[in-house]
């Protein structure tokens, strides 16, 4: 799983069935220390994430597995909600 | 697999159900010379790993999952191993 951050969201009225009622939201993928890194994506949320919280998202297949027993096309999938982040000084360079 | 360092731990209330009760670590992938391979990643953790040490890291959803017995679960990286040594041969770096 990877760490980002929530910094907006998609609608989209016309879609697969399949992503009927899931939001969807734009993750910004983010370093240990808490850096933009790399480009924002589009992600399912599984968890009740809002815009300016920091998260952890999956990605694949597995994806998909919060949503079971419904098959939903989703390769990125927000699947916690992160409080705190704890790295010792030591680790902490980036 | 990728050999990675633990450096720190995530502590999250609300996640997926199927993650109740699991260990989070942040893990940085790393080279065989030791340095950074990319960026730090949020993996569970299977093996009762701590910070600093080098382990083993599953990148892919059905060993991830199955390390830590939780089939249809939405987790792709998992520690699965503490590594005491690594063995090269001559040249390799």
């Amino acid at each position: 799983m990877i760490l980002g951050r929530v910094v907006g969201n998609v609608v989209a009225t016309m879609k697969n069935a399949s992503l009927e009622g899931q939001r969807l939201l734009i993750v910004q993928p983010i370093d240990r220390a808490g850096s933009d890194k790399g480009k924002p994506l589009v992600a399912l949320d599984s968890v009740g994430a809002g815009a300016g919280e920091t998260v952890y998202w999956c990605r694949g297949r597995e994806a998909s597995f919060p949503f079971l027993p419904k098959e939903v096309p989703t390769e990125a999938t927000i699947v916690g909600i992160v409080d705190a982040v704890n790295i010792p000084p030591g680790e902490s360079k980036t | 697999m990728l050999i990675g360092r633990v450096i720190g731990d995530v502590v999250a209330t609300q996640k997926a159900a199927s993650h109740e009760g699991m260990k989070l670590l942040v893990v940085q992938p790393l080279n065989l010379d030791g340095s950074d391979r990319g960026e730090a990643v949020v993996a569970v953790d299977a093996v009762d790993a701590g910070v600093g040490e080098r382990v083993l890291l599953s990148t892919e959803g059905f060993s991830a999952m199955t390390s830590v017995g939780r089939p249809n679960s939405p987790i792709d990286t998992a520690v699965i191993g503490v590594i005491d040594s690594v063995d090269l041969i001559d040249g390799v770096k």
